[in-house]
């Protein structure tokens, strides 16, 4: 069937079909095709199978595909995954470094600070584990005591910060005010206070180089 | 989408697996879809693409990214699918008899395999009618056929893809046609 009609119109189907034929041998396939039937037949044959094929449904990958393919690849390196872990969680880093550095700071100053000291200053006499402002001197500047009571019989120009101790009633008198931290968890606030600007601007500069 | 997909290779080169993730989610269905046509089913067709996808992310560091991703991608697939074609079929002599079979040799087989009768033809739909065919043809014409006219791809990109000379994969693709038209004819 086939070969009944002229190579030259097969050789024109195709690079009509291919999107490639100049209008001059367009012209010529279409009175090829008007004036043979068997060449309009295979035309239309070919075109109805390329319909087919194109026609053919789309057919889609599993929906578990993207994990089974996943799955099945070889590990990836430790330092990647850090890495990826830092860049997209910036901020559980910085917490956890902030747990532990802050964690290793206060150990060390809490335990430093389990024995009894104080802000010498002039004219203060200790008494056992108690501070003492005579009676008639006058101590100028601020004070604090750790693991010690504080007693004022005299003056006391300043502020007093007690720690694990306590500021016993007298007859002196204090120009300045007066802060007592007993327990465990105060102390660490006030530890945090005291570092926190530190922190900040630690975090800063930490976050910056995590994001590159 | 290449420059999307470029930056994703690059941050593959250097070992991230979730980039690769994206670029499998990307290109998934257009991988399995060459892969099911080239081989007529479905399980086959997911064992082939997941092995590209694989193969591409173990040899990345092998693609020029001034290429097309997708190119050196369904390379890759349609090379596997040819080798999976070709191991299916029996490399010993055609006339050789088969074993525990009398006067059965490789021809009756293959017949048997490949050829349907008439009337299950006719009871099948369409659409698996065509898959049917397709799957016959030779796997040289298949793959150009399957490029050109279910993926769609340009002939410039497919003579990339197959690593064949232009004026080649023309006439695999209007000799893969034609003998659709043949097989089709009575439909």
């Amino acid at each position: 069937m086939m070969n009944a009609c002229p190579e030259k119109v097969i050789r024109m189907m195709d690079d009509y079909l291919d999107g490639e034929i100049s209008p001059s041998e367009e012209k010529e396939l279409k009175d090829s095709l008007q004036s043979c039937s068997d060449c309009r037949k295979i035309y239309q044959e070919l075109t109805k199978t390329i319909a087919f094929v194109q026609s053919a449904s789309h057919v889609q990958a599993p929906s578990d595909f993207v994990q089974k393919t996943m799955a099945g690849l070889p590990k990836e390196s430790q330092r990647v995954g850090m890495k990826r872990f830092m860049r997209h969680h910036p901020l559980m880093i910085a917490a956890a470094l902030f747990v532990l550095l802050m964690s290793a700071a206060m150990m060390s100053s809490f335990s430093d600070d389990q024995q009894f000291s104080f802000t010498k200053q002039e004219n203060l006499v200790v008494e056992g584990q108690t501070v003492v402002v005579p009676a008639g001197q006058t101590v100028v500047g601020d004070l604090t005591i750790r693991n010690g009571d504080l007693r004022v019989d005299g003056e006391l120009e300043g502020d007093v910060t007690i720690v694990n101790g306590q500021y016993m009633a007298s007859s002196g008198v204090i120009n300045g005010e007066i802060e007592e931290i007993d327990q465990v968890f105060e102390w660490l606030w006030y530890t945090i206070k005291g570092t926190f600007q530190d922190a900040v601007s630690f975090f800063g500069g930490n976050d910056q180089s995590i994001d590159e | 989408m290449d420059a999307l997909v470029n930056k994703r290779i690059k941050r593959v080169m250097k070992g991230d697996q979730d980039a690769f993730a994206e670029i499998v989610e990307l290109y998934q269905h257009q991988l399995f879809q060459i892969c099911y046509r080239m081989l007529g089913n479905r399980h086959e067709a997911e064992d082939i693409a997941q092995e590209a996808f694989t193969r591409a992310y173990v040899n990345i560091h092998t693609f020029d990214q001034k290429r097309k991703f997708s190119t050196w991608l369904y390379r890759i697939a349609t090379n596997l699918c040819i080798d999976r074609i070709r191991k299916k079929k029996p490399d010993y002599h055609l006339d050789a008899e088969v074993k525990g079979t009398e006067g059965l040799n490789m021809y009756s087989k293959i017949a048997n395999d490949e050829e349907l009768p008439e009337e299950e033809l006719m009871r099948m739909e369409v659409q698996e009618r065509v898959q049917y065919e397709i799957s016959r043809l030779p796997d040289k014409y298949r793959a150009a056929i399957v490029l050109k006219y279910i993926e769609e791809l340009p002939l410039a990109e497919i003579s990339e893809i197959l690593d064949l000379p232009l004026g080649t994969v023309k006439t695999r693709i209007h000799r893969g046609r034609e003998a659709l038209r043949k097989q089709l004819s009575n439909l």
